[in-house]
């Protein structure tokens, strides 16, 4: 089903001790409760779960596609996301693969936010040099896009071994990649990179000012349009949000205080009114969150999905479902009302691979597709797969790098 | 053509002998300035006044709106004034904080004048061994000469071979010929793509190879 706009909420995974209780949960209590979690955001009718990936302790999210894959077996109408995937020190090749399994697994309910990470041993643990996170995001980038849209990928790339005559599997469900949004909170050239794909662009907006999110996404926007794309009203943003609500909002701030106060990202920081002041942080009623995000619009435009941090801290579970309960029945159907008011026609609706499949296939059939007996030998004989055209399988190149200039090699 | 002073003093007290120093400085070097025919104008930014949010900068990641301004102020003046008090051997720890939360390729061919203080003369060489490297790291362009005041420069018991004055004098002149030589800076949005892909410049050309668009 199509929509305006998604609304839904983001978790970091991290595993924080209760600063009220003194407890901190068990891996395994933490894995059952997103789960839980997840199944609860679709139950008060949201659109989006997204997980976030770390490798590392206190987190737990090292592997967000299995994650997401059980999510999907227990839900049916929850799109399934990431915040983020690194795209840094992943190899693109197991992204392409493992997200295009999901995409079949959950009926095409899958999209990724690609993100550089903010752990800075996770490079070198994965053999990767921090110092090339901007070039790896673009040349990785730039390999899982030609993985996932065509089916004989010859590569050569500075940070991976090159490949020949590659096919990775499965292809994307009906032929159609899922769509990808870039995260970033200070890089010009990842929303310049999201631009020239036509992406999405994703703005965490939960721990700076919006001065720093607003610069990225108007570049974004200028950029989406310069790139051929649409008009910059027409670019494909998200955004992140951070609240907690209660009836009254004094008790939401007494609440959630102990809380902010020691949180891992924040705490013995700024105060909770400072940074409330200085950041999207809303703690107060349901109406004072309506308010505040209501208002996004106006500083960074009409936008395609709006995901709130609401699991996090050491919160525990039945207070983390309390507040999907409040986000779902009080906040994001009076938002959903407002933000669609004066809302441009020319504004695109959030992203889904139904509309982005009738994009391509109108009311024909999408790709099905089905391996020939070429056995994996996509040098010598064919294509990997029935309907691979003949010619796209043999001329198939680089399409950057040392291999897009070269000639007469070996194809 | 105006010209534009950032003076941050360290110091903690008030009054401070750290900011009666970083104002000699300033008004030598606005003298000094005037003489080559060149109007300067000076902002003084108290760190005392910014610790709080010095330190919410290092810990949640962004400057609230004062440090912010401050920061702002540094980085695009012509010129720059850094006095610290000497702590320990040293810069004290909140210089080196504001410093911290300074992009570190903001500084990169700044003229910067190094003032310090401590109580007694003895410690007047951390100016060379501890404060002149962090501006080398930062590829700033201190002038040769730092001048360091002890308390007793403030009145009896004062150098009287090279007396403060005249080296407040020398480092005001090197500094000023520093600020007069160097053309105006042209600051570059960092989000215009000009600056970022280089001019004329397309996503292509990130991408390696292929620069056809």
């Amino acid at each position: 089903m199509s929509s305006q706009m998604q609304f839904g909420i983001f978790s970091v995974s991290d595993i924080t001790r209760d600063p009220t209780t003194g407890e901190t949960p068990s891996e395994a209590q933490r894995i059952r409760d997103i789960v839980t979690i997840a199944k609860h955001v679709e139950e008060v009718g949201l659109d989006v779960f997204a997980l976030g990936e770390h490798h590392n302790p206190p987190f737990f999210s090292s592997s967000p596609t299995t994650t997401l894959a059980y999510i999907g077996a227990q839900t049916e109408r929850l799109i399934l996301s990431t915040a983020t995937t690194l795209i840094t020190t992943n190899d693109p090749v197991k992204i392409a693969e493992d997200y295009a399994m999901l995409q079949h697994l959950t009926g095409g309910r899958v999209d990724l936010v690609m993100g550089r990470g903010n752990t800075g041993p996770v490079y070198p643990w994965f053999g990767q040099d921090i110092r090339q996170g901007l070039p790896l995001a673009i040349e990785n980038y730039a390999l899982l896009r030609e993985l996932w849209e065509k089916d004989v990928v010859d590569w050569e790339g500075k940070f991976r071994s090159p490949l020949q005559g590659f096919t990775s599997t499965p292809r994307p469900l009906d032929g159609v990649a899922p769509f990808v949004w870039h995260g970033s909170i200070r890089t010009p050239e990842i929303a310049e990179q999201a631009a020239y794909y036509g992406d999405g662009f994703f703005a965490n907006n939960i721990f700076w000012p919006k001065e720093h999110y607003q610069r990225l996404i108007t570049l974004y926007r200028q950029r989406y349009a310069h790139y051929g794309h649409g008009t910059p009203e027409q670019a494909i943003v998200g955004l992140g949000g951070q609240a907690f609500m209660a009836k009254n909002s004094q008790d939401a701030v007494a609440a959630f205080r102990p809380y902010f106060d020691n949180a891992p990202v924040y705490g013995h920081g700024p105060s909770l009114e400072e940074f409330q002041e200085l950041t999207p942080l809303t703690v107060g009623s349901p109406q004072q969150v309506v308010d505040r995000y209501a208002a996004m619009r106006e500083h960074y435009g009409d936008y395609q999905r709006q995901l709130f941090l609401l699991d996090h801290a050491g919160l525990p579970l039945k207070t983390v479902l309390e507040q999907i309960d409040l986000l779902g029945t009080e906040v994001v159907p009076v938002l959903r009302r407002e933000l669609a008011q004066n809302r441009p026609a020319e504004v695109p609706d959030a992203p889904t691979h139904a509309a982005r499949v009738a994009a391509v296939y109108g009311d024909g059939p999408a790709r099905e597709a089905r391996p020939t007996s070429a056995g994996g030998n996509n040098l010598t004989v064919g294509g990997p797969y029935q309907d691979t055209p003949v010619a796209v399988a043999v001329t198939s190149g680089s399409a950057f790098g040392v291999a897009a200039t070269r000639t007469g090699a070996a194809r | 053509m105006t010209r534009r002073i950032a003076v941050v003093s360290a110091g903690l007290s008030n009054p401070s002998s750290t900011r009666m120093l970083a104002d000699r400085l300033a008004s030598a070097t606005v003298g000094e300035l005037r003489e080559r025919g060149i109007e300067a104008t000076v902002d003084v930014i108290e760190l005392r006044d910014l610790a709080h949010d010095i330190t919410n900068n290092l810990l949640a990641g962004f400057a609230p709106p004062a440090l912010e301004d401050a920061l702002n102020r540094v980085v695009s003046a012509d010129g720059l004034i850094a006095v610290t008090p000497i702590f320990s051997t040293s810069y004290s720890g909140l210089f080196k904080s504001f410093i911290d939360v300074i992009d570190p390729d903001a500084l990169a061919g700044m003229p910067v004048l190094i003032g310090a203080n401590a109580g007694t003369a003895r410690h007047s060489l951390a100016i060379d061994y501890a404060i002149r490297p962090l501006f080398a790291y930062l590829h700033a362009e201190p002038v040769p000469t730092g001048v360091f005041a002890a308390s007793s420069d403030w009145g009896a018991q004062a150098d009287d071979v090279k007396p403060l004055a005249s080296r407040i004098e020398r480092g005001a002149r090197e500094l000023a010929e520093s600020i007069a030589r160097r053309e105006q800076q042209e600051v570059l949005d960092p989000f215009d793509p000009d600056a970022f892909l280089g001019e004329g410049r397309s996503f292509g050309h990130l991408l390696g190879g292929l620069a056809s668009d």
